[in-house]
């Protein structure tokens, strides 16, 4: 990985990557949506109220993958001092937070016409709220204790990010170890209680959104360099 | 040692640290976090009457009855190993029906029968078409409707 530590090497590689994981994105993305909203037979018991499904499920995915990207890009930074990782979690930290609250969002709507309420204090929507607060501390901090010119967060903030990271097995788990109102895992490793008919555009968003997610943070991760090279030349200029 | 590894440890030590942390406020929390009271968790424990709880299980088949009012229902709720009688005065959720999940909020009254104020549809982690579940959508509400 120190092979990418050369912020020029890395832009190298991440220019034309961008526009290899954007576009193969929004066209899967887009193929899931219609397929999720025009092809599949509605459910059994919920009728159309499914489809959000499609939206809600790789939310929740990107929303606990951003967070387990930020404690990955900590440890990285922390352990092996990576110039990029630092960078790299200040760019998740924003679209993860983004896909959170979406994930949230979709699932208060889900929730009225099948459950009927908005919102329950539940073991699995208290503690995915609890990684959206998570997300938008870790924006603060990031925030407030940027060092100047690395662009990227502070050790306090990559702790932060290493310490939420225990969030995310307890969402996994919130539905299994308490009983909930939220239904228990429907994809799990001996396989789906989704039936095939109503899976499959499922594969497609997640992976369009997932693809969509790895370029909005490259575009980050990109900008804040680029943030970096202006404020760098800036000093420069006014030292004369 | 090389400082890289040092800090490898020390990280490595910190995450089980923190890991084992939160396994023991999950299982300390096992039962404050619980969102209901299964009927098996009513019978083992005891719940006094009066004392607002929230009560989840199936809907027993066949138990669902209407009351002459109209507006009134009465059902049983299991757990598979405890079953508890319940009564609901209102509109029930478009999923609430016989075989499926359900959470009540309410309490007991003197008489053993939980009186549910408010009632939410559980439904489970299956999903399928229509045509495999044998009956059509419409037909099914069709058929509560008609029960009702």
């Amino acid at each position: 990985m120190h092979r990418f530590a050369n912020p020029a090497r890395f832009l190298k590689i991440a220019r034309p990557l961008t526009a290899w994981l954007f576009w193969p994105g929004l066209i899967l993305l887009l193929a899931g949506a219609g397929c999720g909203l025009f092809v599949t037979p509605a459910d059994y018991l919920q009728g159309d109220t499914v489809r959000i499904l499609y939206i809600h499920v790789p939310a929740a995915w990107l929303g606990m993958g951003g967070w387990t990207g930020i404690a990955v890009a900590a440890l990285m930074q922390l352990v092996w001092r990576h110039p990029l990782a630092a960078v790299a979690g200040r760019a998740i930290a924003m679209p993860g937070a983004f896909f959170t609250a979406i994930c949230l969002v979709t699932g208060s709507i889900w929730g009225r016409p099948t459950w009927g309420t908005w919102w329950e204090w539940d073991g699995r929507m208290t503690s995915m709220l609890v990684l959206f607060f998570l997300y938008l501390g870790y924006i603060a901090l990031a925030n407030a204790s940027a060092r100047q010119g690395s662009g990227g967060v502070s050790p306090v903030t990559a702790i932060f990010g290493l310490v939420g990271a225990i969030n995310i097995p307890i969402i996994n788990r919130s539905v299994v170890w308490w009983n909930s109102l939220h239904q228990g895992p429907s994809i799990t490793l001996r396989g789906s209680s989704i039936d095939t008919a109503l899976l499959w555009p499922l594969g497609f968003t997640l992976a369009g959104f997932t693809l969509l997610f790895a370029a909005i943070v490259l575009m980050r991760m990109r900008a804040i360099l680029a943030q970096n090279k202006i404020e760098a030349r800036m000093q420069r200029l006014a030292r004369g | 040692m090389k400082a890289k590894h040092q800090r490898l440890i020390l990280a490595v030590v910190a995450l089980l640290a923190l890991i084992g942390a939160g396994l023991l406020a999950a299982s300390a929390l096992k039962d404050e976090a619980a969102y209901f009271y299964a009927p098996n968790d009513v019978k083992t424990k005891g719940v006094e009457p009066g004392k607002a709880i929230r009560l989840g299980g199936m809907v027993v088949k066949g138990s669902l009855k209407r009351a002459s009012d109209g507006v009134t229902i009465h059902f049983d709720v299991t757990d598979g190993k405890a079953t508890v009688p319940a009564s609901f005065k209102g509109i029930t959720p478009d999923l609430f029906r016989e075989g499926s999940g359900v959470v009540a909020e309410g309490a007991f009254d003197a008489g053993g029968t939980f009186q549910a104020t408010n009632l939410l549809a559980k439904h489970d982690e299956r999903y399928m078409p229509r045509e495999l579940e044998g009956m059509s959508y419409d037909e099914k509400t069709h058929k509560m409707k008609a029960e009702r």
